[in-house]
């Protein structure tokens, strides 16, 4: 349905071709969250993988420094409509996480957990296979802790909400559970390019 | 009637019609629509709106209802118009009473608030972030005035208070509720405070009652900054809420 009088702002093709359905491009970073921004001492961070309610590895933030740390510049999609080019991370694969573990991915489904209580829901296949790291920088630079520092999680293909701020671990669930903002009516997978925001999509 | 609180339901986009138009502030002005179909919805959750160019191009935006869930069957957004910004310039510049636009909604299950999540309700607002707040406090007028409510509002000026009248009426009128103002930039008016809001005004609002609920809005800097305080202040994080503009 056309809107009366409405002409927009079209992007470029360059833009438009790299923009999801919905989605606008920003250039600086809005910062989204439930509650208030937790700091996290770095002397207290800890980052645990679970396989149900069994602790498999934790790594305090010394020992996570130690892994193997790599680049992943991405494009990023906020379920708020907003889009991000080229946001450069660092930190460390799920894969080397599971390898530095001495496991392989136990089940099908991951919740991931914040410092805040905060929950997401991401199937395993879209953590592993070089496509999602526990980010520690942005732009070469610690996370602030407005965008989820001192480690966030990284999911650049799904909408940024499974993108779990204040990290502190990795539990491998028998079934799809669902996370915070999947209990409220967003989406369970959250792909940009199937604009898939709500239950339903 | 559906219920807004039940499991969530897949949201269809809807033609709502533009039944008035009013300005509240210089840059804040507030669209009632009455959506095709609507199921209701609970204070301080938002809509998306869609908008179509003749070519199929279309851009969406997300908005907060400053409307309570009455019944009527229609919603009222306040919508500020940003400079260099592509959907809020056409709802100032464009929308006439009478057009049609695209929504969908209710989203938003955290943000909110109604009688099953009690009080007392601390609500703090930065500029626009007002608009959901005022959702929950006219809702609380409605079911539930014996819950006490503060607002603590801060704004650049005086002009730029969306809804003045009316908060100022509530105040007078709601012996439940109080109504802390901030002006920014421009120097105190009676009654009215001068400068951001700081740790006294937190302390002022929440001094005679306990278990306070808190919702936060506004911009990143403003929630982020309120938010602290009122830890500081000695609320406990779980108890606030927080949605951030600007996202």
């Amino acid at each position: 349905m056309a809107t009366r009088g409405f002409v927009g702002r079209r992007p470029t093709d360059e833009i438009g071709n790299r923009l999801p359905p919905g989605q606008y491009l920003t250039e600086d970073f809005p910062v989204l969250s439930a509650g208030p921004t937790p700091h996290v001492a770095l002397d207290k961070w800890s980052f645990t993988i679970k396989d149900g309610v069994k602790p498999v590895a934790t790594w305090n933030w010394d020992e996570f420094a130690k892994l193997p740390h790599v680049k992943l510049t991405r494009d990023i999609h906020c379920v708020t409509k907003w889009s991000k080019f080229n946001t450069a991370w660092s930190g460390v694969m799920i894969d080397d996480i599971l390898a530095e573990a001495g496991i392989e991915a136990p089940t099908e489904w991951t919740l991931a957990h914040g410092h805040d209580g905060y929950t997401t829901n991401v199937p395993t296949a879209d953590l592993v296979g070089g496509k999602a790291m526990v980010a520690t920088a942005y732009e070469g630079q610690p996370i602030t802790a407005d965008h989820g520092g001192p480690a966030r999680l990284l999911v650049p293909h799904l909408y940024f909400w499974k993108s779990a701020k204040w990290l502190t671990g990795l539990q491998f669930t028998k079934r799809d559970e669902a996370g915070f903002w999947e209990l409220r009516g967003y989406h369970m997978y959250g792909d940009p390019w199937r604009e898939q925001r709500f239950t339903g999509d | 009637m559906l219920d807004a609180s039940a499991r969530p339901r897949r949201l269809e986009w809807q033609s709502a019609v533009v039944e008035a138009i009013e300005a509240q502030t210089p840059t804040v002005k507030s669209f009632r629509l009455r959506p095709e179909r609507w199921g209701g919805f609970r204070a301080g959750q938002h809509v998306d709106v869609r908008l179509t160019a003749p070519d199929g191009y279309s851009a969406q935006r997300s908005y907060s209802i400053g409307s309570a869930p009455d019944g009527s069957g229609t919603i009222e957004l306040a919508i500020e118009e940003m400079r260099n910004g592509e959907v809020s310039p056409f709802f100032h510049e464009v929308v006439e009473v009478g057009d049609t636009i695209e929504l969908r909604g209710p989203i938003g299950g955290h943000f909110i608030w109604d009688v099953s999540i009690g009080g007392p309700i601390l609500l703090i607002g930065g500029g626009s972030g007002l608009v959901p707040l005022m959702s929950m406090l006219r809702h609380r007028a409605i079911v539930a005035p014996e819950i006490p409510a503060v607002l603590i509002y801060s704004a650049r000026r005086y002009d730029d208070l969306i809804w003045r009248e009316e908060l100022f009426h509530r105040r007078d009128k709601d012996r439940n509720f109080r109504l802390i103002v901030n002006l920014t930039r421009e120097s105190a008016r009676p009654g009215l405070h001068f400068g951001r809001i700081d740790a006294d005004r937190i302390l002022e609002a929440i001094a005679e009652e306990t278990s306070w609920i808190t919702y936060i809005c506004g911009s990143n800097p403003f929630v982020g900054a309120a938010s602290d305080l009122a830890i500081a202040a000695g609320l406990a994080p779980e108890t606030i809420r927080t949605e951030r503009y600007g996202g």
